[in-house]
């Protein structure tokens, strides 16, 4: 009796989350879509599991998103986004791709980019109107790609729109009406399942169902991006026995022509680019650093070596020459089969017949 | 059916309204239209076309090093970043003098290939024929579906679906059958793009002078295979489009004339002859008709020219209604092509971008999309071409000049032939598809799901060479090259959308001007000096409305269609920007249901 009230009790008290929530996404930041397309790449789960409810765990979810979205656009699409700018529509999940424009460099008339027009004035409604007005409200906010975690491409040096990451625009101690800060998915596009991963925690918190996700000191999740793309590298072991590609003709560690993972938070080798397929150096593909908070300026010029690289490579030498050496020398040896397979009249195994007995 | 007789029964004083669209969902990129509609007479009597984001690629780009260039153009796009990078390192092996070796053309070609599989699929499946399923049909032609019910179709046996109207449920969105076996393949091919090129969207492995793929035969077996696992699929969405499209001309007479222009056609050609190329200005002409897609200038149904050196001096950036400072009183970058033919200054590679803000007007000045024209020498025209979508301007472009040869793929003059091998259920099909009356929105649609069989079918042909390069030991992938002091370079590419040229002036080996010229720009131009309107709005302006419902509960579905006919991909309209808007006199925004399941 006394265990089953206590199991009641437990259910009661159990933090119960939202059996419904809505998905704002909004692209209108200074972005290419890619990451979008790239969400629409991900099997593990898909975002058609998560509409249709087959993921269990989660609340239903009206993901409102304009690329995917079955309406013809303008009003009926924004109706939502008005809704929830009124306050009217709880809770959603607030994403926002694209990097975030400087409003304030502007003299007189202009835009950076829009989102729809004011319906009182016909003038285009900025991006920056919408997350002033939405982010406060949001459950939880989250932000898709690097352009919108930490700025991207188009925050590059000599850019003429001051663009910034989100974090950067709501202040890194922004906190969502959930208690979770900005949840950043960088990746240059977001890798797919790193995505959908990330928004299923999400997800599964709102639904009472999970703790919140455990985010690094730059609000990226740490299981995805806890590691270097050197220690998830196909290559690796080249770099460890100071094999290195002089092009891209070579399967060998690109270090020497533009690689930048030893440094790199990333998981894409280890992960591959969807399915397990493609990724950047184990593919043969440079790692640019495109996750980084810095990228791309202090990676540039791309294809050249990193400036550590010089350095790092050289002290390895020696001792990944003789790695290399010894390591040939066994490596030839368990190339050979042991003397003991013939067809001869003899056993030579070593087998024991009285051990049948 | 109504519209058509009201047309024809003389017309009626007009009653116009304002309405605007924006954004425009279901594609990617902020895009807004803004129409004067005549409820009246039911046709589009107004339309200009505008986009509200401005990021600035050739500002940021200037002074940067060249080798980078394919890398950040990538980011141009989110759905076809790897046109991008292919066409700047075509542009930047001219500018080196470096012809990659032939295994990492043909590496170029299948990641290519995938690419246009992958990214027509998603797009005509997932985003175009929502405008055609049931849910949409029924909420703006309920006569239609009443009739699509009682039509057989008459590719049935191919497809599988017993009437029309049960093709269009089985696109409704999320939950139809076809909706979610098109992501399903959507995703094989991206894989397949994966083994070529790295990573979707912005690319991992292709550098100037080739590419980093690790030419190893699981490679290429494991594109096979999921090739082969696709290829049915692709014989079924072109007996469905078929039916459907067919259907629409049938139960709408008159539906030909919606999107419907001139035909003003241009391909810049696509897929590199691996034996051909050579990437030298001189030679130009000579590879780009070696192209596997032949690239074309094609006005009223006849092909003006071929000549790539042609197409590129005819290059013309036009203001007129867009936020920018004129550049016609800067210095050239490029006085003479290679050749020793003038270059004009509105050409790309002269292009200064001196970015203007200001109230969008339109009226006026309305849009930071400038205008480029193809300057005809034979008329003096500025023709406003436009890439039907892509593989509207691909197919024509490409029956007409009669070049393309292959197993798998012949150009008739009047067609293309197109053989797919043996599938899982389906036997080896050969499709044809054939010139077209107009060039209007359901052909550009049609012309879709033709050039992913065209796609596929180059594929096999790539497929069978570079196994056979490999199996002969023959595996280089990259040539390695210096960046010159001073060099110019173009490189002429088609996005999965249409038309992609790059123009590249290198000084003192930075970048002193780059200039992308995506499809989008092209279609989505607004008027230009002359007045002539864009594609988007030429195609739409005068435009019948087919919709059954009145001002009141006006979804505009004619007009979408057409909009989407297009393929808009507004992130690549480099230079937007927009304006503060303008106070219509009647706004009216129309509405579809306020559930976004
Ligand atoms: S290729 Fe890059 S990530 Fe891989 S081992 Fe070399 S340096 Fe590390
Ligand atoms: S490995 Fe490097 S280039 Fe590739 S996705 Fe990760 S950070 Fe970006």
């Amino acid at each position: 009796m006394t265990t089953q009230s206590g199991t009641t009790e437990t259910r009661a008290d159990a933090p119960r989350g939202f059996d419904e929530i809505t998905i704002l996404w909004i692209s209108e930041g200074m972005s290419c879509d890619g990451d979008t397309v790239s969400l629409t790449a991900a099997g593990q789960p898909s975002i058609e599991d998560v509409v249709l409810g087959l993921i269990p765990g989660l609340p239903r979810v009206n993901l409102v998103n304009k690329v995917l979205s079955p309406s013809l656009g303008g009003e009926d699409f924004l109706a939502p986004y008005r809704k929830a700018a009124r306050g009217e529509l709880e809770p959603f999940i607030l994403v926002i791709e694209g990097s975030v424009p400087n409003q304030n460099i502007i003299e007189g008339d202009g835009y950076w980019t829009s989102f729809g027009n004011d319906p009182a004035t016909g003038e285009p409604q900025t991006l920056n109107w919408w997350i002033d007005q939405l982010a406060p409200k949001a459950w939880a906010v989250v932000a898709a790609g690097t352009c919108a975690t930490f700025g991207g491409i188009h925050a590059m040096a000599g850019n003429p729109t001051g663009c910034m990451g989100l974090a950067d625009y709501l202040g890194w101690e922004f906190k969502a009406r959930s208690g979770l800060p900005v949840v950043n998915v960088p990746g240059c596009p977001i890798q797919p399942e790193n995505f959908m991963e990330t928004l299923v925690w999400v997800l599964q918190h709102a639904a009472g169902t999970a703790p919140p996700p455990p985010l690094d000191h730059m609000l990226r999740p740490q299981w995805l991006f806890g590691k270097t793309v050197h220690e998830g590298c196909d290559r690796a072991a080249y770099y460890e026995q100071a094999d290195f590609a002089k092009d891209y003709n070579s399967p060998k560690c690109q270090v020497k022509v533009g690689c930048w993972g030893p440094v790199v938070n990333c998981n894409v080798p280890k992960r591959g680019w969807m399915s397990g397929i493609g990724g950047c150096p184990n593919v043969g593909g440079i790692c640019i650093g495109c996750t980084m908070p810095s990228f791309p300026d202090a990676f540039m010029p791309f294809m050249d070596e990193p400036p550590g690289g010089t350095l790092s490579s050289m002290v390895i030498k020696p001792y990944g020459a003789v790695i290399r050496r010894l390591r040939g020398l066994t490596n030839d040896m368990v190339n050979h089969e042991p003397r003991w397979r013939h067809n001869k009249q003899k056993l030579t195994s070593g087998y024991d017949p009285h051990w049948r007995a | 059916m109504t519209t058509t007789d009201a047309r024809t029964s003389g017309r009626k004083p007009a009653q116009l309204v304002d309405m605007n669209w924006d954004p425009i969902t279901r594609i990617i990129g902020n895009l807004g239209i803004y129409t004067k509609i005549d409820f009246a007479n039911r046709e589009v009597v107004e339309c200009h076309s505008t986009s509200s984001l401005f990021r600035g690629y050739s500002v940021f780009m200037k002074g940067k090093d060249p080798r980078d260039a394919g890398f950040i153009t990538s980011r141009i796009c989110g759905i076809c970043g790897d046109n991008h990078t292919t066409c700047s390192n075509y542009a930047q092996q001219m500018a080196y003098g470096v012809k990659p070796p032939k295994l990492a053309e043909h590496i170029t070609n299948l990641g290519e290939a995938a690419e246009y599989i992958f990214d027509h699929t998603l797009f005509q499946d997932n985003l175009v024929f929502v405008d055609f399923c049931e849910a949409m049909v029924k909420a703006t032609n309920p006569g239609v579906l009443a009739r699509a019910e009682r039509t057989d179709a008459p590719r049935g046996d191919v497809h599988g679906y017993r009437t029309i109207a049960e093709i269009m449920k089985a696109f409704n969105p999320f939950e139809g059958e076809v909706y979610k076996e098109a992501l399903k393949v959507s995703r094989i091919t991206r894989e397949m793009f994966c083994l070529m090129e790295g990573r979707h969207v912005h690319p991992s492995t292709l550098y100037p002078g080739g590419v980093g793929t690790m030419p190893q035969p699981s490679v290429f077996t494991d594109y096979l295979s999921r090739l082969m696992r696709v290829i049915d699929f692709v014989k079924k969405a072109v007996a469905m489009n078929d039916d459907v499209f067919d259907f629409f001309y049938e139960a709408l007479p008159g539906y030909e004339e919606v999107g419907k222009r001139r035909i003003l056609l241009g391909c810049w050609g696509a897929f590199q002859n691996p034996d051909v190329v050579d990437y030298r200005y001189a030679t130009m002409n000579e590879w780009g008709k070696a192209m596997y897609v032949t690239p074309g200038i094609v006005v009223d149904g006849k092909l003006v020219t071929n000549n790539l050196v042609d197409i590129n001096l005819g290059l013309r950036i036009m203001l007129g209604s867009s936020f920018y400072e004129d550049w016609v009183n800067e210095d050239p970058f490029v006085t003479h092509d290679p050749l020793g033919n003038p270059v004009d200054m509105r050409h790309p590679w002269n292009q200064t971008t001196v970015p203007v803000p200001q109230k969008r007007d339109f009226e006026g000045n309305y849009s930071w999309v400038m205008s480029p024209r193809w300057y005809h020498p034979g008329t003096g025209e500025h023709l406003a071409l436009d890439t039907g979508g892509g593989p509207l301007a691909r197919l024509w472009s490409t029956a007409l000049s009669g070049l393309v040869d292959t197993p798998y793929v012949k150009a008739t003059g009047g067609g293309i032939r197109i053989t797919l091998p043996k599938g899982e259920k389906l036997p080896e099909t050969t499709l044809e598809w054939r010139i077209p009356k107009w060039s209007n929105t359901l052909e550009r649609d049609r012309a879709r799901p033709y050039f992913i069989a065209y796609a596929a079918a180059m594929a096999l042909q790539f497929l069978e060479e570079a196994m056979g390069m490999l199996q002969s030991g023959d595996t280089k992938v990259f040539e390695n090259f210096e960046v010159p002091d001073e060099s110019i370079g173009c490189g002429f590419h088609e996005a999965v959308r249409g038309v992609l040229s790059h123009h590249l002036v290198i000084r003192d080996k930075k970048i002193a001007n780059y200039h992308p010229y995506p499809p989008t720009p092209w279609n989505a131009s607004p008027r230009d000096i002359y007045g002539t309107p864009g594609p988007y709005e030429d195609a739409v302006q005068g435009q019948p409305i087919f919709e059954e419902n009145g001002p009141d509960d006006f979804k505009g579905v004619d007009i979408m269609r057409t909009v989407r006919s297009f393929d808009p991909c507004l992130p690549c309209g480099v230079h937007m920007y927009m304006g503060k808007g303008k106070t219509l006199s009647t706004v009216h925004s129309p509405t579809y249901g306020a559930n976004h399941g």
